[in-house]
């Protein structure tokens, strides 16, 4: 009780100082939390941006390419996957996959992309035990007799968009929305709004693949290509793996004018092996952050005790031993550490709110704020320790403090 | 005028408490030479007893009181508190026995600025036997303080500060209370006021009280008073 007294009231009266360093020692806390939860659930979230398919088959080109155009619903789309190719890909390798979805892109909404596809796509688990489901609404009519001029929208086309059900809209043709542009004659009927997914599908506008194909202004001569196909690959772990090798095979090595991607695991895990030094960087500056911020502490603490000293004999005086007075200013140190790492949590939640806005609008990608990971234990009780650690050199100057010269008051 | 002394008056036994045995500190000149400022071949004082030393400034007061204390590490003799050895032991072992034996005024009172009259009187018991928010409030209200108890030093008067500093020497319960010209702050009045608080919160508390001052009015409020040079045999030569 009495070490807790006299470490409150010398950070009270220290208060300007403590202060200072605690919320430096909160942004580098914050910091740290906030790089390295933000690059673990950005990775596991790109990775887990498979909407359910394994491989794609798309278009000769980029695989990053396809894969962003096709999963993520960025950068421009590689070229067309043309409708012979298409069949025969259906037709003729129909025992390696167990669904094997087309998209058109090309069209858009207000920069959101209208994405053409088959009612299979919303029967695909996006995540595992997880189909799309309507929040209001209905899924657009396409069958093999008709198709209708409907669109489900997703949660933040509908909540940026603030399109609601029953809206029409018409379409802009590209990927990029340019408002002097005149749009497509053709109109559109919202017709259902999916529940969030936390995945790229929530900023996609969906209509029948035939509507994207046939859209007014578009050539018919292409009518019958798709820009890309997802396909989920056979369950049985033989069919599976021998299937992603055989037409690994088949399109890469066998044609030029398709590519296939294997594993879109893969070319996600290769995306953000190119941009890990950024993460690295990143990481260094939260590092560089925590210990200009623990040398703060150190300076801090330092330098009150000249001041201090009178303070220490007289608690000697008293009865205190020399261990006592070093253990009150190291936990002095820890104690300013700890508020540091309480701030640290509000910075932490700062930056992830602002980090999970920007993820959600511009690529899809949820980042969860209030699920735990170990570094939110692990960075605080280090900078705890660090800041016991470097309360170690003023505690033994305090340590060595002449009581009988330091009891008589100095001028 | 003097009356007979307060233990004997009250029938108390008069044990020994302290027992000192050629006590001797030496401080190093500013020309490099060992000075010898303590020179004690024998003092003793038993509990109850409230003696006074008389002693001009230099003439090594506060040395004495901080050896006793365990403050300072005499170079040569003995101390006995309370039938323990305060200089062969380690110097944990020396700040635990003050901690739990002694109670120190010193005449700047070095009350601590940051903490409030409880605070100060706490802090006083923390090291000893341990907190007790009752004890300080009822010591703090023995001194005529219970109003100010969440004052800060810096808020009391100079007479108010010198009254925490005699509740806080008592918080611990200790045995002997060293005071170190504890009304040199102090005008006429309020010292000799203040020195019948001291003796008079010692009495009640049992505490063995030794004082040193130069101010010839305190020391005539004490039956026992000696003059120091009596008990300090050193000569202030340099002896190496």
């Amino acid at each position: 009780m009495t070490l807790w007294m006299i470490i409150r009231n010398s950070l009270r009266q220290h208060a300007l100082s403590t202060g200072i360093t605690a919320v430096s020692i909160g942004l580098g806390c914050g910091l740290l939390m906030a790089v390295w939860v933000v690059n673990f659930q950005t990775q596991r979230a790109f990775k887990n941006v498979t909407g359910g398919f394994d491989s794609i088959l798309g278009p000769r080109g980029s695989q990053l390419q396809l894969v962003l155009n096709s999963l993520f619903h960025m950068d421009s789309s590689p070229g067309l996957v043309n409708s012979v190719d298409y069949q025969i890909f259906r037709k003729k390798y129909q025992r390696f996959y167990q669904a094997a979805v087309p998209i058109a892109v090309g069209d858009n909404f207000k920069g959101y992309r209208i994405v053409g596809t088959t009612h299979d796509l919303f029967r695909t688990e996006h995540t595992p035990g997880q189909r799309y489901e309507l929040a209001v609404g209905e899924f657009f009519i396409q069958n093999e007799k008709q198709w209708n001029k409907e669109a489900v929208i997703g949660d933040t086309v509908a909540r940026k968009l603030g399109l609601r059900l029953n809206d029409k809209f018409n379409p802009y043709h590209g990927l990029n929305f340019a408002p002097n542009q005149k749009p497509h004659k053709d109109e559109y009927i919202v017709t259902g709004i999916l529940k969030p997914t936390g995945a790229p599908a929530d900023r996609v506008i969906w209509i029948p693949i035939e509507g994207l194909q046939q859209m007014d202004g578009h050539d018919l001569k292409y009518s019958g290509d798709v820009s890309a196909v997802l396909i989920q690959m056979s369950e049985d772990p033989t069919a599976r793996g021998f299937g992603m090798n055989s037409l690994d095979s088949i399109y890469n090595k066998g044609t030029d004018h398709l590519t296939f991607v294997k594993s879109t695991d893969e070319v996600v895990t290769r995306l953000f092996e190119q941009f890990a030094w950024a993460e690295i960087v990143l990481r260094w500056v939260a590092y560089l952050v925590a210990v200009v911020a623990a040398g703060g502490v150190l300076a801090s603490i330092y330098n009150s005790m000249n001041e201090r000293r009178r303070e220490f004999a007289i608690l000697r005086a008293l009865g205190a031993s020399r261990g006592t007075i070093f253990s009150i200013i190291v936990l002095e140190s820890a104690v300013i550490a700890a508020i540091g790492a309480a701030i640290g949590f509000v910075v932490y939640a700062v930056i992830m709110v602002a980090a999970e806005n920007t993820l959600r609008d511009e690529i899809g990608v949820t980042l969860h704020l209030q699920e735990f990971h170990n570094i939110m234990v692990v960075v605080p009780l280090g900078l705890i320790a660090l800041g016991a650690a470097v309360g170690i050199v003023p505690a033994c100057k305090a340590y060595s403090t002449d009581v009988a010269q330091n009891l008589i008051p100095q001028s | 005028m003097a009356s007979t002394p307060r233990a004997a008056r009250d029938n108390l036994p008069l044990v020994q408490l302290l027992e000192i045995i050629n006590l001797a500190k030496n401080y190093r000149s500013p020309e490099g030479g060992l000075q010898r400022v303590l020179d004690v071949p024998e003092f003793t004082l038993k509990a109850g007893q409230q003696l006074a030393l008389r002693g001009a400034s230099g003439t090594g007061k506060t040395t004495f009181l901080n050896c006793i204390a365990g403050i300072l590490h005499p170079d040569e003799g003995v101390i006995r508190l309370n039938g323990q050895d305060m200089v062969g032991v380690s110097e944990s072992r020396r700040d635990w026995l003050r901690a739990q034996n002694i109670g120190f005024i010193f005449q700047t009172f070095n009350l601590l600025q940051g903490y409030s009259c409880m605070e100060n009187v706490l802090l006083g018991m923390s090291f000893g036997h341990g907190t007790n928010r009752d004890t300080a409030a009822q010591l703090l209200k023995r001194v005529g303080l219970k109003d100010r108890l969440s004052y800060r030093p810096g808020q009391l008067s100079v007479g108010q500060q010198q009254r925490v500093a005699v509740a806080r020497a008592l918080a611990n319960q200790p045995k002997l209370v060293l005071a170190d010209e504890p009304t040199g702050n102090l005008d006429p009045q309020n010292a000799i006021e203040s020195m019948q608080l001291i003796r008079d919160v010692c009495e009640e508390n049992k505490a063995t009280l030794l004082l040193v001052s130069h101010d010839q009015s305190v020391l005539n409020q004490f039956e026992d008073c000696r003059d120091l040079a009596q008990i300090n045999k050193a000569s202030r030569e340099v002896i190496v």
